[in-house]
């Protein structure tokens, strides 16, 4: 029961000039309910109560994060942070309340104006909505963030080798990539698409087998651009319960850690 | 899963110490909180304290609105009629923010064992902890506890305490980001998360209007000091179970105990009445009075007794004799209502219930404070959690965490008080045998006394 409604927000979040444009509207209409917690993105609000410890402890132990910070509510000071595909900030906005400061990518205006509004209105300063892709992005920004974070993303990314590639040149040596998605299996088939548009949780559409990619895979590409991959779990959704939790079984979800060569 | 005194709910607590600063935030222009805590009595003030010194949430401004006026403590030589009995749990929370060390140094007293035994049977429950690191629970009076939480809220200075602040709207605005609370001398406060820990009467709750299970058991419990014939260990708890309900002895110190006893409304009211040496010969007859005489009750417990005894595994050990009370505090009797609350909702965006607001209990077990002592423990995991993840605090998905997790504890807790409440609320001789029976097994197995005392210690 994975793949849930939290990927129709993220597939507006395309920030992929390989990105055909028609896909793109079908989500714009959600950015007013984007917000809610309990609204049709829940699956994305919840799954922060994951994501964003797991990229923290796996920021204090890349060695990225100042001591003094830890256990305080401004872990992240200091830390320039990508968010690849941002859509309308679910998660950057609370990267960048953690002290970070956020860049959120991202090519649906939709998505980017619900999220410079939400920012607005919460006073969270130190996040910066851009539309851009990220291989447009990574021209000018050669090694200047100290990690990307694509979640939920490159599973709607035709040219993977092009996109990663991308997200590596941003980061800093020493730096970390984190990376959430969804497994090319045939569970992940059943489950992502065939049950999740079924019951009409992600509208029909949302997801093409082929774009997805197996934690191996993922690996080999990071390697070759010069990433380690230190971990790599299994994510499990509970539809009832509407939360996440961690699983050995990397079939459907993973989230995946790695760090750039010195 | 026994513990004996009263819970939370009551505020007889009448004296506060040292409160806060701060005064001139009253008319500053800066009216936004973080969090606003609406109640500080013995759960509120501890929330506030506990919230306050969580690393993950220093950044976050705290405001504690009390109604009632700020008070100085002032250690008397006479014991309050108003203490709790703090289970290990309870004390854990307390020692980590720095309040124990309050307590310890006015007086509180350490249960080593505690007996439960009825009128209708011979049957009896002791517990009996041999190990100093196995402390049964501390009796501590409410306002000993208090004066240690305010001694240590004015050590924070993100923590702002309002006294005499009498509400006159909530505003809960689910769909806003924040809650506004308008006081009646007209400061509107606005917040991202209001904590409701203003007992069972909770103005919050009503707001809320979530859906509460209440009723009023139709007794009332008496309190008093008492002082004992004769100086002793004095580190049991007692409890002896009579038809209208338990009467507890909380030990205090070698001479003094805490009564709690829970009666008929016309039964407390003639106990208040009349004079203090009629009152200790009714309590002593009720304590050690031999119980009523049932053939059939008497001629099952002896048999089931003979097969404990076959087996190895008496039932009948170590049991003792309460201490003979020689005088009653002059003034220090009082009585209050008993009732049982359980709201189905604990929290909703930007809101939470916790302690007496959320959930109310009899006090035979003397959980009613610790199950909201645990409330707060299990709060502020979770805000610490949430604040540590950038999350608002008001977000439903970390509320309903606290609400799911203290339910699954809370919920089975209640309902083990409540069935011993209604098992040992009737005479009829087969249950009088049937709960002796239970009793009689219940004692002789230490296993099951370990895993029930651990239990209601967490």
């Amino acid at each position: 029961m994975n793949a849930r409604k939290f990927i129709f927000a993220y597939l507006s979040r395309r920030s992929f000039a390989t990105t055909d444009q028609s896909e793109v509207q079908f989500f714009n209409k959600f950015s007013s309910e984007w917000w809610d917690e309990t609204g049709p993105l829940k699956p994305l609000h919840s799954f922060n109560k994951l994501r964003i410890p797991f990229i923290r402890e796996g920021l204090i132990q890349n060695g990225s994060i100042d001591k003094n910070y830890i256990n305080t509510s401004t872990i992240l000071t200091g830390l320039k942070i990508i968010d690849v595909g941002c859509g309308g900030g679910i998660l950057s906005e609370p990267l960048a309340k953690l002290g970070a400061k956020v860049t959120g990518l991202d090519m649906t205006d939709e998505a980017l104006k619900v999220a410079k509004h939400h920012a607005k209105i919460n006073n969270v300063h130190n996040v910066a909505y851009l539309k851009s892709s990220i291989e447009d992005y990574a021209i000018e920004n050669e090694e200047k963030y100290d990690a990307v974070v694509a979640s939920e993303v490159i599973e709607h990314v035709e040219n993977k080798e092009e996109f990663i590639q991308a997200c590596v040149k941003c980061i800093k040596p020493g730096g970390a990539i984190f990376i959430t998605t969804i497994s090319k299996t045939l569970v992940a088939e059943i489950f992502a698409i065939g049950v999740a548009e079924y019951i009409g949780v992600v509208p029909k559409g949302t997801h093409e087998i082929d774009k997805f990619i197996q934690p191996h895979d993922l690996q080999r590409i990071l390697e070759k651009y010069g990433c380690q991959t230190k971990l790599i779990h299994g994510l499990r959704y509970s539809l009832l319960r509407n939360s996440w939790s961690w699983t050995t079984n990397t079939s459907i979800n993973y989230g995946l850690y790695a760090s750039k060569f010195m | 899963m026994i513990r004996i005194a009263f819970s939370g709910s009551f505020k007889l607590v009448p004296i506060v110490s040292k409160c806060h600063k701060n005064f001139n935030r009253f008319y500053s222009a800066n009216t936004h909180f973080d969090i606003i805590i609406v109640g500080g009595g013995l759960i509120g003030s501890t929330l506030a304290c506990t919230l306050g010194k969580n690393s993950r949430l220093a950044d976050k401004k705290i405001l504690l609105l009390e109604a009632g006026k700020k008070k100085e403590f002032k250690l008397s030589q006479h014991y309050s009629n108003a203490v709790s009995s703090l289970n290990p749990g309870t004390y854990k929370l307390l020692n980590d923010i720095g309040v124990w060390s309050h307590i310890n140094s006015v007086r509180f007293a350490t249960v080593k064992g505690l007996q439960i035994w009825e009128s209708n049977s011979e049957a009896m429950i002791n517990f009996r902890s041999d190990n100093a690191q196995e402390d049964v629970a501390y009796i501590v009076e409410n306002n000993v506890t208090l004066y240690g939480v305010y001694q240590e809220l004015a050590k924070l200075d993100n923590v702002t305490v309002i006294n005499e602040a009498l509400i006159s709207e909530f505003n809960l605005n689910s769909q806003k980001e924040n809650n506004e609370v308008t006081l009646k001398n007209g400061p509107i406060y606005t917040c991202n998360l209001l904590l409701g820990c203003d007992g069972w009467k909770s103005q919050v709750r009503q707001k809320m209007g979530f859906h509460c299970v209440n009723w009023d058991y139709e007794r009332m419990g008496v309190v008093a000091t008492l002082e004992l014939e004769e100086e002793c260990d004095n580190s049991i708890a007692w409890q002896r179970f009579l038809p209208y309900g338990p009467i507890a002895l909380l030990p205090l110190n070698s001479k003094h105990s805490s009564l709690v006893w829970s009666t008929s409304p016309q039964h407390a009211k003639d106990l208040l009445s009349m004079t203090d040496q009629d009152f200790v010969d009714i309590l002593n007859g009720s304590l050690s009075g031999s119980p009523k005489r049932n053939y059939i009750v008497e001629e099952g417990t002896k048999a089931f007794d003979q097969v404990l005894n076959f087996l190895q595994v008496s039932s009948r050990k170590n049991r003792q004799f309460p201490p003979k009370i020689g005088k009653c505090q002059e003034n220090s009797r009082a009585a209050f209502p008993l009732g049982f609350g359980h709201c189905t909702n604990y929290v909703m965006k930007g809101v939470a219930l916790l302690g007496d607001a959320a959930h109310r209990v009899h006090p035979l077990a003397g959980q009613g404070v610790n199950l909201g002592f645990g409330d707060i423990a299990c709060l502020n995991s979770i805000l610490g959690e949430a604040s540590y993840s950038g999350s608002n605090l008001g977000s439903i998905l970390h509320l309903k965490e606290y609400e799911s997790q203290r339910q699954r504890h809370n919920i089975p807790m209640m309902l083990a008080i409540e069935g011993l409440h209604r098992l040992y609320g009737t005479e009829f001789p087969p249950v009088v045998l049937l709960r002796s029976l239970g009793v009689q097994a219940f004692n002789a197995l230490e296993p099951l006394k370990g895993f029930l005392r651990s239990q209601a210690s967490l």
